[in-house]
């Protein structure tokens, strides 16, 4: 009798559950990053950006579907593989959709995992994974699946990015390699080994260094070896406090040439890097904003600042991830079937308001955008960042960069 | 050749500023005999008070009076906590040395952020003293150098030549004597406790500029400085001088010259292996001295235990 009132009252529950599902008004998208401990800021500073995009893009025209809005509801997995499945269970188990995650590539690789399992096992709950920052090639490789779709670009293009606007340097000469020691640091070195060796015969590689990550006191002797390599130009994945010690440190040992970087941006680096960096560290990334924004990008930056006036916009890719979302749901049709939504994304090609188009390739879900070489400055800078006067400015465009490249990924598509 | 200088000029200031961190440590340890676990918040806190204060007196001004707020805040722990826990024995100290570092480190993000802090040193020493083949020597580490070793020898001079210093060093190894003479002890303690933290705050502040202003900062030093006390012997000012100097040479050479294992093994007449790939011990062939540089002060450490427990020029034996 009691196990009968039991699974009385779950059928009920579950009902009502289901019902609550049906009805839900918002389209919810969750966001599984760090909102607590030593990556926090990073995260807290994605969720404000994609709270800002849902809002401005799309709550504030009108919704999608004509009066649905966007819901981003951040859920904390502490940059954990574990805690992120605990996590993705909770927010399918909410009646979210759509997950979107970026920061580390170990976490992604989980996460794509997790959701070919539970859609090939739950067709009536599926999700789609939009992953906006976790640049691990292999994800639209080997491990791509149908679910995954990456709106920035992976390590090798950025790398081929880096390596194209080397080769066009005619004063660059030598290159010096150096990064952190683990799987991304690695993947940093081979891909720069591999991309400068095809493109030139010319430029050597007269360094090649790993470097305990996060242990670093002093990077002094690092930049005495780099200087007196001879080198023209440093390439680095560094991160963090090991990206401000190793740029500080190599710029006031007397190098005066380009430090190509991933990630020297943002977070309190720019403003630490200050006078020191100007005309020294670039970066690669997706997204003009200076100089001369246009009026759109404008308008949607003052609008983020009036709201976070600490914040940066310094990932315009979660933006395209909002547009090209509610663009495909529209073409869709609806929100609740995302393999509908998914091929609507198959093949978009999406006109963003930071410049050019972003086409979300089909055979690895992989998206082509303009690729720019930023320079740190703050000459022409409508937009600094960590309230400095100190910003990033396009210096040289790649269009489409690697529209061409190949891939490993041969996926499987529902029917 | 040239390099061989710039290294020795390099590890002078790696040694420099972790003399500044040891010397109130190991004060500290040998009045007390607790091993200050939060000396390096201290020290992380001198970047940071240094960097808010910049922004309102400039680098000069925070330069004096962020020591201080540190060296008060220091005296202010060991009297109202130290003092009061002391009474239970070392191991609770010794927690709450090791909570007050936590502690610290929350209070910083908490008050301050997880971002890096944008603390630059003075524009007036921006600039490059001289260039050894290529390598420039930036004016601030000069700077650094000369404010270390003016630490040092006043330093030297007061706890040597003057009455102050006599009573401190009779206070180290005979407190009761000394009491029983009519000195406050526990003012004593207190002061040296302050002082020591002061020492730490300078360090902070001077090497915020250069080493980042984060979070972390107090994590990547706190181990180090310990290892630092305990070669240089406990108590000695002498000591964690040398003890500093030798492990900022050696890190800054290891790290400088990229000698591989497999030429060391050589070299004292051990071939390699025909077939590395299958051998049990390759990862340890293919070490190369960048490598292992930061453990090389442990492995001295653990050398030193061994052969001379007292350290290079501590006195104790226990």
């Amino acid at each position: 009798m009691k196990n009968i009132t039991k699974i009385g009252a779950v059928s009920a529950l579950s009902l009502i559950i289901g019902a609550s599902a049906a009805f839900a008004e918002n389209i919810k998208i969750a966001f599984i990053d760090p909102l607590s401990g030593p990556f926090a800021s990073t995260g807290t500073n994605g969720l404000h950006q994609f709270e800002f995009a849902a809002d401005y893009m799309v709550n504030q025209n009108g919704g999608v579907l004509g009066g649905t809005n966007f819901e981003v509801i951040g859920f904390d997995n502490k940059i954990s593989p574990k805690e992120s499945l605990i996590q993705l269970q909770v927010a399918i188990d909410q009646g979210v959709r759509f997950i979107v995650q970026g920061n580390s590539s170990g976490v992604a690789n989980a996460l794509t995992e997790a959701v070919d399992k539970h859609n090939k096992r739950n067709p009536d709950s599926r999700v789609l994974f939009l992953n906006y920052a976790a640049v691990d090639p292999a994800l639209t490789n080997d491990k791509c699946n149908f679910w995954h779709f990456r709106f920035d670009a992976n390590a090798d293009l950025k790398m081929d990015a880096i390596t194209d606007s080397i080769v066009a340097n005619a004063d660059v000469s030598k290159v010096y390699v150096i990064g952190q020691d683990y799987s991304f640091g690695k993947a940093v070195s081979d891909a720069a080994n591999r991309f400068l060796g095809e493109k030139s015969d010319t430029i050597e590689i007269v360094g090649d260094e790993l470097h305990p990550i996060g242990k670093v006191k002093d990077f002094t002797p690092y930049s005495r070896k780099i200087v007196s390599s001879g080198a023209d130009a440093v390439i680095t994945g560094n991160w963090g406090a090991d990206m401000l010690g190793l740029g500080k440190s190599i710029i006031e040992n007397g190098f005066t040439g380009p430090i190509y970087t991933y990630y020297a941006a943002g977070s309190g680096i720019t403003a630490a890097f200050g006078e020191g960096g100007k005309g020294t560290i670039r970066l690669v990334g997706e997204g003009k904003v200076n100089p001369n924004p246009s009026q759109e990008v404008s308008d949607y930056y003052n609008a983020f600042l009036a709201k976070h006036p600490d914040g940066n916009i310094d990932q315009t890719r979660i933006s395209n991830t909002i547009g090209m979302l509610a663009q495909a749901i529209e073409a869709a049709g609806t929100a609740d079937d995302v393999v509908a939504v998914a091929k609507a994304l198959e093949g978009m090609e999406y006109e963003t308001i930071f410049g050019g188009t972003v086409l979300m390739r089909a055979k690895d879900h992989q998206a082509i955008q303009d690729l720019h070489i930023f320079e740190h400055t703050d000459e022409d800078i409508a937009f600094p960042y960590d309230g400095s006067t100190f910003g990033v400015k396009v210096i040289n465009t790649i269009e489409m960069a690697g529209a061409d490249s190949p891939t490993t990924c041969e996926m499987e598509r529902p029917s | 050749m040239e390099l061989i200088l710039v290294n020795l000029i390099d590890g002078l200031v790696t040694g420099l500023l972790l003399f500044m961190l040891s010397a109130g440590l190991t004060l500290i340890f040998s009045m007390m005999g607790v091993l200050n676990f939060a000396h390096a918040s201290f020290y992380m806190l001198g970047a940071y008070f240094g960097y808010q204060i910049s922004l309102a007196l400039g680098f000069w001004g925070a330069l004096l009076v962020a020591p201080v707020i540190v060296g008060i805040a220091g005296a202010g722990v060991e009297r109202y906590g130290l003092r009061r826990v002391h009474q239970y024995g070392h191991v609770p100290e010794l927690i709450f040395t090791f909570g007050l570092a936590l502690l610290i480190e929350e209070l910083v993000q908490f008050i301050w952020g997880k971002n890096q802090m944008p603390f630059n040193g003075p524009e007036v020493l921006n600039f490059t003293a001289f260039a050894i083949a290529g390598n420039s020597i930036p004016a601030y580490k000069i700077f650094m150098i000369f404010i270390s070793i003016s630490i040092f020898m006043g330093l030297l001079y007061i706890l040597t030549k003057t009455r102050v210093g006599m009573i401190i060093q009779a206070a180290l190894s005979y407190p009761r004597t000394v009491e029983a003479l009519g000195h406050n002890v526990p003012l004593i303690f207190m002061g040296v406790f302050g002082v020591g933290t002061a020492l730490a705050g300078v360090a902070g502040v001077i090497a915020g500029p250069v080493l980042g202003t984060f979070p972390g900062m107090a994590f990547v030093l706190g181990s180090i400085v310990f290892v630092t006390i305990v070669i240089g012997g406990l108590g000695s000012l002498w000591g964690a001088l040398v003890a500093s100097l030798l492990i900022g040479w050696i890190t800054t050479f290891a790290k400088s010259y990229n000698v591989e294992m497999e030429a060391v093994l050589n070299g004292i007449g051990i071939a390699t292996p025909d077939d590395l790939s299958e051998n049990l011990f390759r990862d340890f062939w293919a070490l190369t001295s960048p490598q292992i540089a930061d453990i090389l002060p442990y492995i001295l450490m653990v050398l030193i235990l061994i052969f001379r427990p007292q350290g290079l020029f501590g006195k104790r034996q226990s």
